[in-house]
């Protein structure tokens, strides 16, 4: 049990980090009604520019918009696959991330991994500070939950103000409706484009933020990102969606969702004491679970319901 | 207003569906013509409209709307000059977002959108004042999610969204097709209202042969990806359904398609 409280600060932090990869998988998936797997690379992509950058002497806020930018051509590609070459959205996403395997391996210079030495660079978020703070050898202000929940509701903040206007409000009419979107005048195609673009942005910051916490970029550091980001979104969803009705509130439940998620799976490591190899298994399978709750309401509990309490259904069908 | 020369269209070229769909079809529309269609399944009505507002490209012949050829631009771009409202009252309208939020979306058709603010304290005032129009109530909802309206509300607020910025041209799919007769007669009493007041130039397909002779001052009939009747004016006025079938088993030179027609 102490293990796991100790723990609990870096599950925080690691969970708010992967919450603005969620926030960018929100937008393609939620509001553009895309599946895209380009995540799993861009996540990726972002880490090793961010590393890269450093390394080679960039500053860190430098760093983090170069891999934000890099995240942000990643978009593109699979923008420009699924548009302009009539692609599935689901297989242009899949193509971009394994091209991106040796794109970032050629990043990193054909290693798999490249260290980033938290002694030697000023860092936005680490796990030694995260440490350091505990121990009262930095202000309070540097601890990763404070820098990260700031970057969050910045990012937040910006969306909502983005998709309040003109071209968020087409965005959001892309996903909901294409042909009605169509008939009002709306280029779906380059909406789509931009919609990758910006979330994969997203990602890839996301991934940068992680590099510097962890002082490391490896090549599978985004493996599963997809997965963990539907997570978060379904869980954020299901535990916070009676609450939550305003836009920013619903983006905010997202990263939250992905805090909740680094909680349970620190608590299965620390309390069950289960081998973490195992952890990409037990993450498949909860998303499975969480996804498959709606369609097995709907096609097995309902008729269920229905045959057997009839009045019950009655007054679930009255309240819902 | 509008003009169509000599459209033809085949789906599936080369294949085992080949299905030609239009075979050379020519209309002209004046200003303020108000023109409904008739025809069975599969008699090109649809396909008519569609190719109008670009949702494909026509094998052959032009369009022009207000002088601009047409036939060339995409979809998206046409829309500056359409307004539409479809058979599906789902289609019209993003179910997901409010009812203001579409009617900002519809307002802002044709013109650059940008990052200013996607909906403003004016046009919020501007929209209930037009929500009254339709007499649905629609006004004291203005938050409302789409989704949660009925399909004859969707429709009604569809024409609004059709109107709102001014189209040189209104194409309505059977956009009564899909609603009981009561709702069906409000929503073509809201788009009559709605049309006269603006003299829109509008194409309205139907299969109801007494709105077809009720509404509009030109009638067309289509039979096999052709128009075969092309009545107006006083002729249009004086029209009964008898005529009206008379006339489409001549043209068809058959009669076994005209009781499908028949569904008033």
């Amino acid at each position: 049990m102490t293990s796991f409280l100790n723990a609990l600060p870096g599950a925080v932090s690691q969970g708010l980090i992967w919450g603005i990869m969620a926030i960018g998988l929100y937008i393609t998936y939620r509001i553009l009604n895309l599946s895209d797997l380009t995540v799993d690379g861009s996540f990726c992509t972002g880490g090793v520019v961010c590393v890269m950058l450093m390394v080679n002497g960039c500053n860190v806020w430098v760093a983090m918009l170069g891999a934000f930018l890099a995240g942000v051509l990643t978009g593109l590609v699979t923008g420009f696959f699924h548009t302009k070459c009539g692609i599935p959205a689901i297989l242009a996403g899949i193509l971009t991330q394994l091209g991106l395997w040796s794109v970032n391996l050629a990043i990193m210079g054909m290693k798999a991994n490249t260290a980033l030495n938290v002694n030697n660079y000023e860092l936005l978020v680490s796990l030694r500070y995260l440490q350091d703070v505990n121990k009262g050898n930095r202000p309070f202000y540097q601890h990763p939950i404070f820098v990260v929940g700031v970057v969050t509701a910045a990012v937040v903040a910006v969306l909502y103000w983005f998709f309040g206007t003109e071209r968020g409000a087409s965005l959001r009419a892309t996903g909901a409706n294409e042909n009605m979107a169509r008939a009002q005048g709306i280029n779906t195609n380059v909406n789509k484009v931009l919609g990758l673009a910006l979330a994969n942005g997203l990602v890839a910051f996301s991934g940068a933020l992680l590099c510097q916490y962890q002082s490391y970029a490896e090549i599978n550091m985004g493996r599963g990102a997809i997965v963990i980001g539907l997570a978060s979104i379904i869980i954020g969803e299901v535990a916070f969606g009676r609450i939550f009705r305003n836009f920013a509130m619903k983006l905010l439940s997202v990263s939250l969702g992905a805090v909740i998620y680094y909680i349970v799976i620190q608590a299965v490591i620390s309390l069950l004491k289960i081998d973490s190899n195992y952890l990409k298994l037990i993450s498949a399978l909860i998303v499975a679970v969480f996804l498959a709750v709606p369609y097995w309401n709907e096609n097995y509990f309902r008729p269920w319901k229905e045959k057997y309490f009839p009045k019950r259904a009655k007054a679930a069908k009255k309240e819902g | 207003m509008l003009k169509i020369e000599n459209i033809t269209k085949t789906f599936n070229a080369g294949t085992v569906n080949e299905k030609v769909a239009l075979r050379g079809v020519s209309l002209h529309l004046k200003e303020g013509d108000f023109v409904t269609v008739i025809g069975g399944n599969g008699a090109g009505k649809s396909t008519m409209l569609n190719a109008v507002a670009g949702v494909w490209g026509v094998d052959s012949g032009t369009i022009t709307i207000g002088g601009v050829d047409v036939t060339k631009l995409p979809e998206y771009k046409r829309a500056k000059y359409i307004g539409r409202v479809f058979q599906d009252p789902m289609m019209g309208t993003a179910a997901t977002m409010q009812i203001e939020e579409n009617l900002a979306l519809a307002a802002r058709r044709g013109k650059p959108r940008g990052l200013r603010a996607g909906i403003t304290k004016a046009e919020r005032e501007s929209y209930r004042e037009q929500l009254k129009i339709l007499d649905l109530g629609l006004e004291d909802r203005m938050t409302t999610k789409v989704g949660l309206l009925s399909g004859g509300q969707r429709q009604a607020l569809t024409l609004l969204m059709a109107t709102l910025q001014q189209p040189k041209l209104l194409l309505l799919d059977e956009h009564t097709a899909a609603l009981d007769p009561k709702t069906a007669d409000k929503v073509l009493t809201a788009t009559q209202k709605i049309v006269e007041k603006s003299n829109l130039t509008t194409l309205m397909i139907t299969h109801n042969m007494r709105d077809a002779i009720a509404y509009g001052n030109r009638l067309i009939m289509m039979y096999d990806g052709r128009i075969v009747v092309d009545v107006s004016g006083e002729e249009k006025k004086n029209l009964t359904v008898e005529q009206l079938l008379s006339l489409f088993s001549k043209a068809s030179g058959s009669d076994e398609v005209s009781d499908k027609l028949v569904l008033s």
